[in-house]
């Protein structure tokens, strides 16, 4: 594999507490190919943007601070990672010879057969994967990140074969990801993998406006109102209930 | 052995006043959780109740309820002052009631006058003349002495904070004295200091001399202190609730004749366990009534008030009285020093509720029992109330028997105290050197009249050999006024008590502080790595100055503007240490300005960083407010590259985080997960099924 020197960094932090177990430093990888209508990071889609990084430097900053990350380690997120694969698994990689614990936050939406390989490597020094699942049905996805859903099914399929951890995540947008029926149809889609470790519905909120104000970009859930922790923890509870029931009907089968 | 110590190991505390020896041949470490401790009494929610209603009434009264005009406030002026005597475990006001706050003039009688008057009383006319005409105070001994330019840089608040009008606070008594030993032997202790002084009168050894009298004096009228309360303190404490009192009445004495901005308590916990388990063990008392002794002292340490003016309290953000006290920590022998009495400590903030005074303070180590930490946790989220402080680095130099006086000055309890020395404004001394001496706000020459930056742009090499003279000048000026300030307090308005619960021979730290320290280090970096240009008044003052570019800011873990801070510090630190320190105090240095630097702000100009005239500085050392976009750690690794040595007196850092960005409250990560979801887990029933049908 050729070794790309730098990436495109969008921004660090050096605290992060949401993007994975423990106090995590937290790379914004910069581009993204996917739309979605609730993305509070537009900032991040442009691939040309952001700050050239090399590896060495990221982990030089991680290193400087590496007393607080003693039960986190190192989160890729962004943007999205995968549209810098080389760079990222360079990044792991590295990070792994160093022993520390490596998290991917990704959509999973770049992922080919034809790149199986390349993915391979990746799995390999990858310690968690947070899947971003948008839609439990291929049109809601198209519509809300324009995209098709088939790359994030078979990213998934592929990490359960690699046996990479993987922690679910899933935004509730009001109105368009909270009915019962699509709740029940992700608990459904995903209660076959059997590398699952966790399940985190994230709220929708309106943080993200003043970014896209700032970018001139027209906000796409105008009027969209955010939703709270509760409904947020009661939407987690029927999609838990879902994956019990169908492991307990496949195990009877 | 004495009769009182029956039960106590022994060791050379019985011999000498020695503190640390008894608690560590004595104390017991606990290891164990929280489960053991009770609730309040009926008797400390009705004392309780009483003391909501007169705060209540003090806050619609504006601020103050009752203050004494009359009476010049001594261990022994007032009689005994009770909230409700018949339920009260542990006695004693400053005055003969609650919420009335005493008159003490030693520090200065105008500050004495204003406070009464700003508040609305009027201090006895007598009173007053007695203190202009026949008794001088601190503050007209400091004024005496002062230079010009001393009074110049005080007015144009390039040296501010200063205590000389005030009391200087900061010295805490070793209290636990008074319950150890008893006021007798303290008095045979001190009478023996005095006859062995050396024997040629130099200055400093008839100082030594009328000191020591002094403290003997103030030993019997904390005895008095006592007897007023009905309890005679001469002999050691018998049991827990005696020795809360006895050391009580040691901190209450101090409080009645000295006002200072901090008056801290010291460590106590773990010295009052020692009597709670020889109580427990033997009968005595039990865990509720233990806990409500504690409970009425904590009750007791909240009522601490003194007569200050608004201004003061602007500067200080309220009406602190920093009664600190430190809780837990480890000893040098490895064994953790939580007890506990750590928690019956803490547990007065689940029993009384939250509140900030006194200042608990947690003095936390890595390797604190587990346990402990855990409800350090849970009670720092119910009350906000306990602050933190590094026992791991502090330990090193000061042993496992210090305290914190006010927020952040560790000191041996007994045998270290401090010299208050409020602090510099380093970026009004940035802005002297560019303007040669002349502050930008008064536009008076305060500093020396060296030859200012006549350039449009700012050169980093000039600006800082110009910086340097400046500091040295600087710190010249600062360490002659606070020698100055020290002289006439220990004069005109001694610590007796507190200095008599202390050894002979103290070593006093010499403390100064830095304020605005983020705005000079991202003042320099942006004249370095950015372009600086001077926007000058009609008369070449530079009074703007406009920034061209971007430049690293302290506060992202960038080591090119972060070693400017640790220059800064290092710096200043060697001018101040060229100074003569009154009484051979020991210079330290403090960058935690946590509540003045709002203040400090308005009274400077323009810096080189952008930051206009007028606005606040940051606080402590903390980074300039917004510039720190790198999060957390990289904000806490810029403070944590101070260099303590140079600080030992404190670095803060004033740090608030949304609890939402402490991480998930609702376990959506492994613990439950793995739980409900793993088929050879949740499943496991049916799993079970399967093979057998298999």
């Amino acid at each position: 594999m050729m070794k790309s020197k730098e990436g495109f960094i969008h921004s660090i932090e050096s605290f992060g507490t949401v993007d994975g177990p423990g106090i995590r430093f937290v790379i914004f990888f910069q581009g993204c190919p996917m739309r979605c209508q609730y993305c509070h990071n537009p900032d991040t889609w442009n691939p040309g943007g952001g700050e050239k990084m090399t590896v060495e430097e990221l982990l030089k900053e991680y290193e400087k601070n590496k007393g607080f990350y003693k039960t986190g380690g190192i989160t890729a997120t962004g943007g999205e990672p995968l549209m810098q694969m080389e760079f990222l698994t360079e990044l792991f990689t590295e990070a792994k010879k160093r022993q520390i614990h490596t998290c991917l936050d990704t959509s999973g939406i770049l992922y080919t057969e034809k790149k199986k390989e390349a993915f391979q490597n990746l799995f390999q020094v990858t310690d968690l994967v947070l899947l971003d699942i948008k839609n439990s049905r291929e049109e809601g996805h198209l519509k809300l990140t324009r995209q098709p859903q088939k790359p994030v099914l078979e990213f998934a399929d592929a990490l359960a074969r690699a046996k990479v951890p993987v922690i679910i995540r899933h935004v509730i947008v009001p109105g368009i990801t909270d009915s019962r029926e699509e709740l029940e149809g992700v608990g459904t889609l995903i209660s076959r993998y059997p590398n699952l470790k966790g399940l985190e519905v994230l709220p929708y909120h309106t943080m993200g406006i003043k970014k896209y104000e700032e970018l001139g970009l027209s906000y796409p859930l105008e009027g969209v109102e955010s939703m709270s922790k509760e409904e947020a923890k009661n939407a987690r509870k029927i999609i838990l209930e879902t994956i019990k029931k169908e492991r307990m009907k496949r195990i009877k089968e | 052995m004495r009769e009182e110590w029956t039960g106590f190991q022994e060791g050379i505390w019985e011999k000498e006043i020695n503190v640390r020896d008894f608690i560590q041949k004595n104390y017991t470490p606990y290891e164990g959780d929280e489960s053991f401790l009770t609730e309040a009494t009926e008797s400390t929610k009705t004392l309780w109740a009483q003391v909501m209603d007169l705060t209540k009434q003090e806050r619609e009264k504006g601020g103050v309820l009752d203050m004494d005009t009359r009476i010049i406030s001594s261990i022994t002026s007032h009689g005994p002052g009770y909230l409700d005597k018949n339920l009260e475990t542990i006695v004693g006001f400053q005055t003969d009631k609650p919420f009335k706050r005493s008159l003490q003039p030693y520090g200065g009688i105008r500050m004495a006058v204003k406070a009464c008057e700003d508040n609305g009383y009027h201090v006895d006319p007598e009173i007053v003349e007695f203190f202009t005409k026949h008794r001088k105070t601190h503050n007209e001994g400091v004024f005496d002495a002062y230079t010009p330019e001393m009074r110049a840089c005080r007015s144009s608040h390039i040296i501010t904070g200063l205590p000389d009008a005030y009391g200087r606070g900061r010295i805490i008594g070793d209290y636990r004295r008074v319950a150890l030993y008893g006021i007798d032997r303290l008095i045979e202790d001190k009478q023996h200091q005095k006859d062995t002084t050396r024997t040629i009168m130099y200055s400093d050894v008839t100082r030594q001399r009328e000191e020591l009298s002094e403290q003997i004096k103030a030993l019997k009228e904390l005895k008095e202190l006592g007897k007023i309360y009905g309890f005679d303190i001469s002999a050691p404490a018998k049991n827990v609730q005696e020795a809360i009192q006895w050391l009580y009445f040691g901190y209450l004495a101090a409080i009645k004749e000295q006002n200072g901005a901090a008056m801290s308590l010291g460590r106590t916990s773990t010295f009052l366990d020692i009597y709670a388990e020889r109580d427990l063990k033997n009968g005595t008392f039990t865990e509720e009534q233990i806990q409500e002794f504690i409970d009425h002292f904590i009750m007791k340490l909240r009522l601490v008030k003194f007569a200050r003016t608004p201004e003061y309290n602007a500067l200080f953000s309220g009406d602190p009285t920093w009664v600190t006290e430190s809780i837990g920590g480890m000893g040098i022998d490895g064994r953790t020093l939580v007890t506990k009495m750590s928690f019956r400590y803490l547990h007065t903030l689940e029993n009384l509720g939250t509140a900030p005074e006194p200042n608990l303070t947690v003095l936390w180590s890595t390797r604190l029992p587990q346990n402990f930490k855990r409800f350090c946790a849970k009670t720092s989220i119910s009350s906000s109330s306990i602050q933190y402080e590094n026992d791991d680095l502090m330990r090193v130099t000061h042993g496992d028997d210090y305290a914190i006086a006010c927020c952040v000055s560790s000191m041996r309890v007994g045998k270290e105290m401090q010299f208050f020395g409020a602090r510099a404004n380093l970026a009004k001394c940035l802005l002297y050197a560019i303007n040669g001496g002349v502050d930008e706000v008064s536009k008076k020459q305060v500093g020396p009249e060296y030859r200012p930056i006549t350039t449009e742009y700012l050169d980093y090499d000039e600006v800082m050999k110009k910086f340097h003279d400046m500091m040295k000048w600087l710190a010249r000026v600062y360490v002659n006024t606070l020698n100055i300030i020290h002289y006439m307090h220990d004069k005109y308005c001694y610590e007796r008590i507190q200095m008599a619960l202390h050894d002979k021979d103290v070593t006093r730290w010499f403390a100064t502080g830095i304020a605005g320290l983020s705005v000079v280090a991202d003042s320099l970096s942006a004249i370095k790595y950015a372009k600086v240009k001077t926007i000058r008044d009609e008369n070449g003052i530079v009074v703007d100055y406009q920034v061209e570019g971007d430049f690293p800011k302290y506060g992202n873990d960038d080591d090119r503007v972060d070693s400017i801070a640790y220059d800064i510090v290092h710096d200043f630190m060697a001018y101040v240490k060229g100074n003569h320190t009154y009484r051979g105090g020991i210079p330290t240095t403090s960058i935690l300005t946590i509540t003045s630097n709002v203040v400090y702000g308005k009274a400077t100009g323009s810096t080189p960083d952008g930051r206009k005239a007028g606005e606040p500085f940051a606080p402590g050392a903390n980074p300039m407010h917004r510039r720190d976009s790198h999060g957390a750690v990289a904000s806490l690794s810029s403070v944590s590259k101070l260099p303590f040595k140079d600080a030992q007196d404190g670095i803060s850092n004033t740090f608030s985080i949304i609890p939402g960005a402490l991480g998930k409250d609702d376990a959506v990560f492994f613990d439950d997960i793995a739980f409900e979801l793993e088929p050879d887990c949740a499943c496991c029933e049916p799993n079970l099924t399967v093979d057998e049908e298999e």
